[in-house]
């Protein structure tokens, strides 16, 4: 079992435009755990530095300061060299993480080989296909000799799923990995998630904008605003009783046909004025600033 | 490869899951990936192919087959005949042969150049905009500087700062390479810029592979088909641009080529002489040579826009199905 | 294929339908037909906002296009009829107009965002440009102040600063370039507006923002709208009717709080279920292998 532990991660990137350079700070001293049997999910708009978190965790990014510390069952740190065998991603877009020039056992074979999970083209076949029939691609034999092309989004999603569990992965980011699927393809591949994290025990970032998906798959939901987690708390906590302004917004703005009617009455927020600055965290009912976040803030 | 980004709900024309669909029904067996990196066997192609094949058929095994080019006779200038099929230059000499030869000199040149100018283009495109940073900044600044200079004064400059007698071919081969491969290396940066950031290749990252791999087995075999195309122009450029050159009388002057005939012929007054059997061989053979080389290239493009073996597979199918509704 | 017979759930006076589509079938002439649009009918009242939601591959874009006759080959309506009840009195059928009348016809009386639309701006000319382009071609006697004049109001209306005319695509958020595609199906009033996902890119607290507009404008101008997206949720809160529609058919039509409280088609009660209640019940989605929740706190 592996958790990880995200200390103050920050990320800085420069922007240039003609002459002048301006630094976004996408990532703002965001600190979390994941732990086995957990799901968090970091709940957030576009730009508000999901994304690159997940890229840091990856390490497809190196971040600018803080620390992530991957650590097993009794403490001792990961070596540098092992952390991709412990921490996997799954990616957005089931169209694009998939090389079109490959088959899918080629997709698949080739972290159980890097990461020696296998030895040997017939244990590694052998393998390829266990690894389907989990995901419930079958049959397998023949989806193993496809080309990403010939598959459904759904079918990419599941492959890119196991080709995140193939190494032995402990952890598990999640990068919207059903925005981009059929509705009610969503589901299924939500569902499987969560069986291969019970029969395994993950620590899984689920990663969304969708507030409702992330109520109900994850236990814990940190909300992110402008590279800064403005709320954390348990899932049911954030959603149904918000504090932030901008979870509330976020709440108000998720579609909810309980609410009908309701739309043109609640007046335009002007999400400009929103403060990023100060955090909430349900778990201890306290109000803290981001710039030290052991000193808390005036309660609201 | 499709370098398309995956953009909205795609349309029937662009659809390769629904062509896929489709195969599976029709019960067509899906390629291998190495089998779908070559272009499907088009009439186009075909006549590419034909053309191409034949001249260079042409160029290797004529010599091999004719007379003398060399021989000057006293007969000087004469139509075809049966001891010379194409007729005779000025100085007596064989046309015939002389073809032979010049396309195999010609074609010597066009490969020396596709292959010095696409290994200059890969180079500058292919790792400075997989390396990044200083090292892309600093070749795509290069190649724009020599894309700006203008490339034909430059290589006739160059060609006469030679002298005449050390002209040989891998001297005009060399320069043609180096004025040639920028514009080549331009678009192999935007490609391999584009696949670099795409979603695979971070996956392969992520799963382990190293660096090296990444590049041989996730990026190169998407930028073959660019690289292919982009030797096929190189090739195109150089016997044109030679056959320029020699026009000019600024040629090789030790190997006798496809261009270098033409200056003789020029100088010849062939043109005025309606000696037609003299200069329009070769013309004819250069004419058809690009012209199958681009037809290859066509072909090419449908691999590297699948978009364009869509629309064509519809256009086809769309045919038959008519067919087969009257 | 079970259409129940449209029941008006409209709270206009005015009852009468502006679009009536008859029986419509739109195939895919390839080497082996495909049908995308299976016999499809449905009527739009005035000042309606019709949902119409499937998922991918169930044919409502292709529907969308070939009401409006914008599909291409290997697309071919095979039968039916779309018939446009104009406000100024008489029925205009679509499917017969002639090239020329159709052009006169399209955005004046019906116009369409598209899908993708943010990207349907054309990046080297200004918004103006844009804007006025329209006006010329379908009110070419319209002087050039007033033009300009109706551009600026457009644009004002759809809640897009002014300035922003002489801005370029590239200059705007996804958001705003949204709304000049708005602003541009508007420009000549249309009775009409077929809108196709034009929120699905955009950020929720944007898509919030627009939809407001979008009603904002309907109650002002008083068109009709065909709303088409996958996301169900969406279209309850905002649709007066929804259509469901699956593989080329309509399989539910009914007003949105009966699609809600009581779907009929099981394709309906899957496509619910498939998105869990936000304040409520967690619809199919079994996170800890119960029914029942039993989340851990720290």
């Amino acid at each position: 079992m592996t958790s990880v532990e995200v200390n103050d991660l920050s990320k800085n990137f420069t922007l240039r435009q003609g002459l002048r350079r301006t630094t976004l700070k996408a990532v703002d001293r965001v600190s979390f755990d994941l732990v086995p049997g957990r799901t968090v999910a970091l709940v957030g708009e576009s730009g508000s530095g999901k994304s690159t978190i997940a890229r840091m965790l990856a390490r497809l990014e190196k971040p600018t300061s803080g620390d992530i510390k991957v650590t097993l069952d009794d403490r001792t740190p990961v070596r540098r060299s092992m952390y991709r065998r412990h921490v996997q991603m799954v990616f957005q877009d089931p169209f694009a993480s998939l090389n079109p020039f490959h088959s899918i056992e080629h997709h698949i074979a080739r972290p159980l080989l890097i990461h020696h999970r296998t030895s040997g083209r017939k244990q590694t076949h052998e393998r390829v296909l266990q690894m389907l029939e989990r995901v419930n691609l079958t049959p397998c034999e023949a989806i193993a000799a496809r080309r990403p092309h010939e598959l459904s989004g759904g079918q990419r999603q599941r492959v890119a799923i196991a080709r995140a569990l193939a190494p032995g992965a402990q952890v598990l980011i999640a990068d919207e990995p059903v925005s981009m699927l059929d509705v009610s393809i969503r589901l299924e591949v939500l569902n499987l998630m969560a069986r291969l994290q019970r029969e395994d025990n993950l620590a899984v970032l689920y990663i969304t904008h969708d507030l409702a998906t992330a109520r109900h798959f994850s236990d814990e939901i940190l909300v992110m605003y402008r590279g800064r987690i403005v709320e954390r708390g348990p899932a049911d906590d954030v959603i149904l009783n918000p504090q932030h302004p901008y979870s509330k917004l976020l709440a108000l703005a998720a579609p909810d046909p309980e609410r009908v009617g309701k739309l043109t009455s609640s007046a335009a927020v002007d999400h400009m004025d929103l403060d990023n600055s100060v955090t909430y965290d349900h778990y201890t009912a306290t109000w803290s600033s981001a710039s030290d976040p052991r000193e808390p803030a005036a309660t609201r | 490869m499709p370098n398309l980004p995956p953009g909205t709900e795609p349309s029937i024309g662009d659809s390769p899951e629904l062509l896929a669909t489709e195969n599976a029904e029709l019960g067509v067996e899906p390629r291998s990936a190495w089998r779908s990196l070559l272009p499907t066997l088009t009439p186009p192609l075909a006549t590419g192919l034909s053309l191409t094949g034949l001249i260079v058929l042409f160029g290797i095994l004529g010599p091999f087959f004719v007379q003398d080019p060399t021989v000057i006779r006293d007969i000087g200038l004469t139509g075809p005949s049966a001891a010379h099929i194409l007729g005779t230059t000025q100085t007596g000499q064989d046309v015939f042969a002389q073809l032979a030869y010049a396309t195999r000199g010609s074609l010597q040149i066009g490969l020396l150049v596709g292959v010095l100018a696409t290994i200059l283009s890969a180079f500058f495109g292919i790792f400075g905009a997989y390396a990044g940073g200083f090292v892309d900044e600093g070749f795509s600044l290069f190649s724009n500087v020599i894309l700006v200079i203008p490339g034909l004064p430059l290589v006739i400059v160059i060609s006469g700062f030679v002298p005449q007698a050390q002209r040989g071919l891998w001297t005009i081969a060399i320069v043609l390479a180096i004025t040639g491969w920028a514009a080549s290396s331009r678009v192999l940066r935007a490609q391999t810029m584009s696949i670099r950031d795409r979603d695979y290749v971070a996956a392969a990252r992520v799963a382990g592979e190293r660096s090296f791999r990444v590049i041989r087995v996730e990026i190169l075999p998407n930028l073959l088909p660019v690289l292919a195309s982009q030797f096929i122009f190189a090739i195109i450029f150089a016997i044109l641009a030679e056959s320029g050159l020699s026009f000019l009388g600024l040629g090789s002057a030790k190997s006798l080529t496809l261009g270098q005939m033409l200056f003789y012929a020029q100088n010849g007054f062939a043109l005025q002489l309606r000696a037609l059997w003299w200069f329009l061989p070769p013309g004819l053979i250069i004419a058809l040579f690009g012209c199958g080389l681009s037809l290859i290239n066509f072909s090419i493009d449908e691999i590297i826009n699948p978009r364009l073996q869509n629309a064509r597979l519809y256009r086809k199918r769309r045919k038959l199905a008519e067919r087969n509704a009257s | 294929m079970d259409t129940s017979a449209p029941r008006d759930a409209s709270s206009s006076t005015e009852q009468k339908a502006v679009l009536t589509v008859t029986d419509l079938s739109v195939v895919y002439e390839v080497e082996q037909p495909v049908a995308a649009v299976k016999n499809v009918s449905f009527a739009l009242a005035r000042n309606e906002i019709l949902g119409l939601a499937g998922e991918s591959g169930c044919g409502k874009t292709t529907l969308a296009y070939a009401i409006n006759r914008l599909h291409t080959p290997p697309a071919r309506i095979s039968s039916g009829d779309v018939v446009f009840h104009d406000k100024d009195g008489g029925d205009i059928d679509l499917l017969g107009l002639g090239d020329e009348q159709l052009r006169m016809f399209r955005w004046s009386k019906l116009s369409m965002v598209f899908q993708g639309a943010m990207n349907a701006l054309n990046p080297v000319i200004s918004i103006r440009d844009q804007l006025e382009d329209v006006l010329i071609t379908h009110r070419p006697d319209m002087s050039k102040r007033d033009r300009r004049a109706q551009a600026g109001r457009v644009l004002e209306l759809v809640g897009v600063d002014r300035s922003r005319l002489s801005s370029y695509a590239h200059q705007l958020s996804g958001g705003m370039r949204q709304r000049v595609m708005i602003a541009m199906a508007l420009l000549l009033e249309p009775q009409v507006m077929i809108m196709d996902e034009p929120t699905t890119a955009l950020d929720v607290v944007v898509q919030r923002d627009i939809l407001r507009e979008i009603l904002r404008l309907r109650d002002e101008f008083n068109f009709s709208v065909i709303f088409i997206t996958h996301d169900l949720p969406l279209l309850l809160e905002i649709s007066d009717r929804i259509a469901i529609m699956l593989d080329g058919e309509i399989v539910e039509l009914a007003a949105g709080k009966d699609i809600h409280r009581s779907p009929q088609h099981r394709y309906t009660k899957k496509l619910l279920r498939a998105f869990p209640s936000l304040t409520g019940e967690r619809g199919d989605f079994i996170r800890t292998g119960v029914s029942d929740d039993l989340t851990e706190t720290k």
